[in-house]
């Protein structure tokens, strides 16, 4: 059964390769089932494979699965190979099951769109490369991964390219993770040159040899990468200007999945990082600051998915101060519970915006709990699951992230409660501001002519569907998780890959009571005194000062310093260095040559007896020269 | 009369192991018999099933020498009929090769032969197999003597071939130099033979090695005169300067699949040939002859770089291209080791996919009387043929080098075999001529995806902005031959060109099918194993040869 583990990642490459033959013909919605129906099998062979592994005792389920050897060139041997164990499986199954669910999603959302197999065309290949990424036996492959979900982002982002906003949006994101990959080559070349091997396993056998300063450099560097993919401090600015992308999109890879791959990069290399002290403290207090800054932000914004993309740099930081800390297990955790309610949140607000024509300011909603029921059913539950209200699956996952940083690092505590309030306070204004309040939106509809009644309508079952499976998921999915019997301990069985215990084990069965009834007290402060407040009066300048608004003018600053030196240098790039020096030379070595050629083509005379004398003449030289050999 | 018989029994026949020339037998069998059906048929033969006898023939040839190639695997290298051929991996995949392209040509020569049509039988085809014959004897041939077999099956063949296009005076003048020429250096080749067999009492190969290895020649230099002679045979055959003034026009007058054909198997042939007769026999001299190959590398790089710059008629152009490539491989040679050996082999492999595809497009997109080759017919390709441009940018990004290309390897690979043979020196004047050679592959792209001539518009120029600096040339090199269809073709300023683009030619619109599948394949090799070299390099690494 195992063995078909490399059809989760082909599955939806073929569905790209069909899609790119042939999607045109397809149409409209052939070519969307199409691609769902790739990723559903891809979720059904990963589920396959994870009963496989279940099978098999705790110890021995990790192992390879060699593709071909891909790159033979000298002491480089780099497979093609994937390596399956309980990380990258828990891993592939959230990918694809959430990726099943948004495709299907994006059936109704995309309709009628004018690019319609285009889109599903990138979302496999999305899916193929986030595969690739988990799956990849070394460093190379999930950089080949790393890549592939960076540019299907930048093409999905753009996607309505047509939109000048789209495209420099496309534009921002390709160039911040491209600054941050070269943390990653960099550390693969220094990874090659300490234990000569890219395969995980190979490093992980030399990580307590490697000398420490490498170690620590070799973490801090993948995190570089990490921070770009994952939006992090001070590289976050452009998973906002990311939401100019379709909603599932949004959904998919600026929540769900492909901005987790930061954390999930963390965990892969724990033998490395648990190693590495300073390392360790760098990725917790980035995570931990990363968090409140982000949630600041998303306290103040208009646009429903900028509060929701600020709400995802938050949460990425909770799990950055989980992976810091050393609690792998809270760091996954929270990054599959988050999963299911991001992506219920993102579906949600899609919907909205599809109820509303488009719109997505928050202030020209309201009351819309009346006129998208199921809409709002669904989004209650991933409202509060991130809120960390008990006993939604936010408040376990959140729990203990919060409860294994007070365990090692306090201070960091203190800073993930805050933002824990903060979380709580932001999302009840979104929903409030959404779904209480007035029929601000009449504003935006306006009634077609004989028509008095124009209102929002619910989205077709295609995307009501995903809402209802995802809001159950962000419902439930943190109480089946938790150990609830001994035989049952579904993280438990990610320890092959973590070994350690986690940090909250030490606290005494009291602290964690009280810990948890504070995460709990503070969800329903933020909660209470947010309803109220947005429920009835959505205009409260006072509390959404422009700084929070524009984002602590961090794009700004960017522009000030890097930006506007930049292009001042490339300028000076083009007209001095590019325009003189370098068309200078390659002008002059082109004149050179092309000179030498025409005089050097005079010896093609087309003569055949000078030919013949040309070999003549060589044959002498090889003569000439072989004499003076046989007589030196 | 029992007399008679005791001689007989004197004479004895060598055991013949079947197995070891079968791919021979198959392509001369398969000539044989389309001749002789070709003969008796009431009727001309038509092209469809010519080309699909020949097809079948190569197929058959190409299984038997994967059946050789696991014989080796399986067995371990031996020689065999009475040593006169040797079988080891370096033979196999050279059969292969040749095997290869002929399947592949065959595909090829089907649409030349549709677009001109005439009195032509089977001859093309049947020609093309028996030269391809001569290669694949030349890369198993274990003796001096079955080598010039196989070197002058395959020439003689060739020669034919070169004037096969009995309407365009170019293509008989191109086969009249090949063979005057090509006889010049056959003889040349057999008075090398004569000496080293004066030299050393033998001309059996491993025969050699073991005389050179038990004996220390205090004199000599008829042995040395000898390596000299033989160096130019192969060199000819290879096309490294200063041996290679043949080239231009031949690979220009020849019918263009011909020329693809010519560019991949004479040139595996010869190199298969030069190889094993120098590295394996010769390689305790090899300090004798490594300078005289390092000047002809050296020469053949640069020059076939640098000529090929000011070149108009796409088929020239590509020579040149050919003879640069040739001195990448001439690297290999130089470098003298297993890895050389092995780079080379690499390179001849992919190499000829790349130049049999190129030359493929180029036959579909000449104009009818496949004379018109100038450069300006390019322009605008893409919007015309998308994937006939398409094909031939990626065969010739694959010439050039780039990465995710089978090209970029083989590059690659000859050129640290060399560095690690220490001709560093070389080595870095190879990557010189690459980075020359990419400016007029690349200018050929440009063409392609260019916009098209305006009708009326002066005098066309290449390119545009910085690229036409390289390419802005004189009248066009084909008036350097003395042809008069060059002469005429060639006008100043390219009048006659531009009148060709504007007219409309329906013909090579749709490519027929079989070029078009030997395109495809060509691409899909190219890329594929760019993509993924293990299959590839594994075959190249266990096709090495031994050296002493």
């Amino acid at each position: 059964m195992i063995h078909a583990a490399f059809l989760m990642f082909l599955l939806p490459l073929a569905g790209f390769v069909v899609l790119a033959l042939g999607g045109r013909r397809l149409g409209d919605p052939l070519a969307g089932w199409v691609g769902t129906g790739a990723v559903a099998g891809s979720f059904v062979v990963a589920c396959i494979t994870y009963a496989g592994l279940l099978k098999m005792p705790s110890s021995g389920r990790s192992f390879d699965q060699t593709l071909f050897t891909w790159i033979p060139v000298g002491g480089l041997n780099v497979k093609a190979a994937l390596l399956i164990d309980p990380l990258s499986m828990t891993m592939a199954l959230f990918v694809t099951g959430v990726s099943t669910l948004i495709h299907l999603y994006s059936i109704g959302y995309m309709k009628g769109d004018k690019d319609f197999p285009k889109f599903f065309l990138y979302m496999n290949l999305f899916v193929a490369s986030m595969l690739m990424l988990v799956l990849g036996d070394n460093l190379l492959f999930t950089f080949v991964g790393w890549e592939g979900v960076g540019v299907c982002s930048y093409w999905l982002i753009a996607y309505w390219f047509g939109r000048p906003t789209a495209a420099s949006a496309g534009k921002k994101a390709f160039l911040y993770n491209r600054l941050a990959d070269v943390g990653f080559l960099v550390a693969v070349f220094l990874v090659f040159d300490k234990t000569g091997t890219l395969q995980y396993h190979g490093i992980f056998a030399h990580a307590s040899s490697i000398d420490p300063a490498a170690r620590t450099a070799i973490c801090l560097l993948l995190f570089v990468a990490a921070v770009g993919k994952s939006a992090q401090l001070p590289l976050f600015p452009w998973l906002a200007d990311a939401m100019e992308g379709p909603t599932p999109v949004s959904a998919l890879i600026h929540a769900a999945t492909m901005v987790t791959a930061g954390v999930f990069l963390m965990c892969r290399i724990n033998p490395l990082l648990g190693l590495s002290h300073p390392a360790q403290l760098v990725v917790a207090s980035i995570g931990a600051v990363t968090a409140l800054v982000a949630a600041t932000i998303g306290c103040a914004q208009q646009d429903i998915k900028k509060v929701l993309a600020y709400s995802t740099v938050s949460q990425l930081g909770y799990m950055f101060l989980a992976a810091g800390t050393g609690a792998y297990e809270a760091a996954i955790f929270l990054m599959v519970a988050h999963a299911f309610f991001k992506a219920e949140l993102f579906l949600g607000a899609g919907s909205v915006i599809h109820g509303l024509d488009n719109e997505q300011d928050l202030k020209r909603m309201g009351n819309l709990r009346r006129w998208l029921p199921l809409t709002f059913a669904t989004f209650v539950f991933g409202w509060l699951a991130i809120a960390g209200i008990p006993p939604l699956s936010g408040f376990w996952a959140k729990g203990d992230v919060l409860d294994n940083a007070y365990a090692r690092f306090p201070v960091l505590w203190f800073v993930g409660l805050v933002t824990a309030a903060l979380t709580a306070y932001y999302m009840t204004r979104l929903s409030a501001l959404a779904f209480f309040g007035d029929d601000r939106w009449r504003q935006v509809l306006q009634a077609p002519a004989g028509d008095h009644d124009a209102h929002p309508h619910e989205a077709p079952w295609v995307m009501a569907w995903p809402l209802v499976v995802l809001a159950v998921l962000s419902l439930a999915g943190g109480v089946l998780l938790l150990p609830w019997h001994p035989g049952w301990s579904p993280l438990r069985w990610l320890d092959p890959v973590f070994g350690s215990r986690l940090f909250d084990a030490h606290l005494s069965g009291t602290a964690q009571w009280v810990l948890g009834v504070v995460d709990s007290l503070v969800a329903l402060v933020g909660l209470a005194v947010a309803l109220p407040l947005w429920a009835r009066q959505p205009e409260r300048p006072e509390l959404e000062p422009a700084m929070l608004q524009r984002s602590y003018y961090l794009d700004d600053i960017y522009d000030a310093v890097i930006g506007r030196p930049g292009q001042a240098l490339a300028r000076f790039s083009l007209v001095v260095v590019d325009n003189q020096v370098i068309d200078g030379a390659v002008n002059g070595i082109g004149r050179l040559a092309r000179n030498s050629g025409s005089i050097m083509r005079r010896l093609q005379t087309g003569f055949v007896r000078q030919y013949a004398l040309g070999i003549a003449l060589g044959a002498a030289g090889l003569l000439v020269f072989m004499a003076a050999r046989a007589w030196a | 009369m029992t007399s008679v018989l005791a001689v007989a029994g004197h004479l004895a026949l060598p055991k013949i192991a079947y197995l070891s020339i079968m791919p021979v037998l198959i392509l001369l069998g398969g000539a044989g018999a389309m001749l002789a059906v070709s003969a008796v048929w009431p009727r001309r033969l038509p092209a469809s099933t010519t080309t699909s006898l020949t097809v079948g023939v190569a197929l058959a040839a190409l299984v038997a020498s994967l059946v050789q190639w696991g014989d080796i695997r399986h067995s371990g290298p031996h020689v065999a009929i009475a040593g006169a051929v040797v079988q080891d991996g370096f033979s196999a995949l050279i059969s292969v090769l040749v095997t290869s392209a002929v399947f592949l040509t065959a595909l090829v020569a089907d649409s030349w032969q549709r677009r001109h049509p005439s009195g032509w039988g089977p001859e093309l085809q049947v020609l093309m197999l028996v030269s391809a014959a001569g290669a694949v004897v030349m890369g198993e041939a274990n003796d001096l003597i079955v080598v010039f077999l196989g070197l002058e099956i395959m020439s003689i063949a060739l020669y034919v071939l070169a004037a096969f296009d009995h309407r365009r005076q170019q293509s008989g003048e191109a086969g009249l130099k090949y063979f005057v020429l090509g006889s010049f250096s056959s003889a040349v080749f057999v008075y090398g033979i004569a000496l080293v067999y004066g030299a050393t009492g033998t001309t059996d190969l491993p025969q050699i090695t073991d005389y050179l290895a038990r004996n220390i020649l205090l004199h000599d230099g008829l042995l040395l005169a000898g390596l000299a002679l033989l160096l130019v045979g192969f060199a000819f055959k290879v096309a490294a300067v200063p041996f290679h003034l043949w080239t231009p026009d031949v690979y220009q007058g020849a019918p263009t699949p011909v020329t693809g054909f010519m560019a991949a198997v004479a040139k595996a042939g010869g190199f298969a040939a030069l190889l094993r007769v120098f590295i394996s026999s010769f390689g305790v001299l090899r300090t004798d002859w490594q300078p005289a190959v390092w000047v002809l590398a050296l020469l053949t790089l640069t020059l076939g770089a640098v000529v090929a710059l000011v070149q108009r008629d796409i088929k020239r152009m590509l020579a040149y291209s050919s003879i640069n490539h040739a001195g990448f491989v001439l690297l290999g040679v130089q470098a003298a080791t297993t890895r050389g050996v092995e780079a080379a082999l690499y390179y001849l492999f992919v190499y000829s996919f790349m130049v049999i595809g190129s030359f493929a497009v180029i036959t579909l997109v000449a104009g009818p009387g496949d004379d018109d080759h100038d450069l300006e017919r390019y322009r605008g390709l893409a919007r015309r043929s998308p994937l006939l441009a398409l094909a031939l940018t990626t065969m010739l990004l694959a010439q050039a080098g780039i990465p995710f290309t089978t090209g970029f390897l083989a590059k690659l690979e000859v050129v640290s075999a060399s560095v690690g043979a220490r001709s560093t020196a070389l080595a870095v004047i190879a990557m010189v001529t690459a980075a020359i050679a990419g400016f007029f592959y690349l200018r050929v792209v440009l063409l392609m995806y260019a916009a098209p001539a305006e009708a009326g518009a002066g005098a066309p120029g290449y390119g545009d902005g910085a690229d036409l600096l390289l390419a802005g040339t004189e009248a066009g090199s084909s008036s350097m031959a003395p042809s008069a269809g060059a002469d005429e073709q060639a006008g100043p300023g390219g009048t006659l060109t531009l009148s060709a683009t504007r007219t409309p030619v329906a013909s090579w619109e749709v490519p027929e099918a079989p070029a078009a599948v030997a395109i495809a394949l060509c691409v899909g090799v190219t890329v594929l194993f760019g993509l993924w070299p293990a299959p590839l390099t594994g075959f190249a690494h266990l096709a090495r040869l031994i050296i002493p």
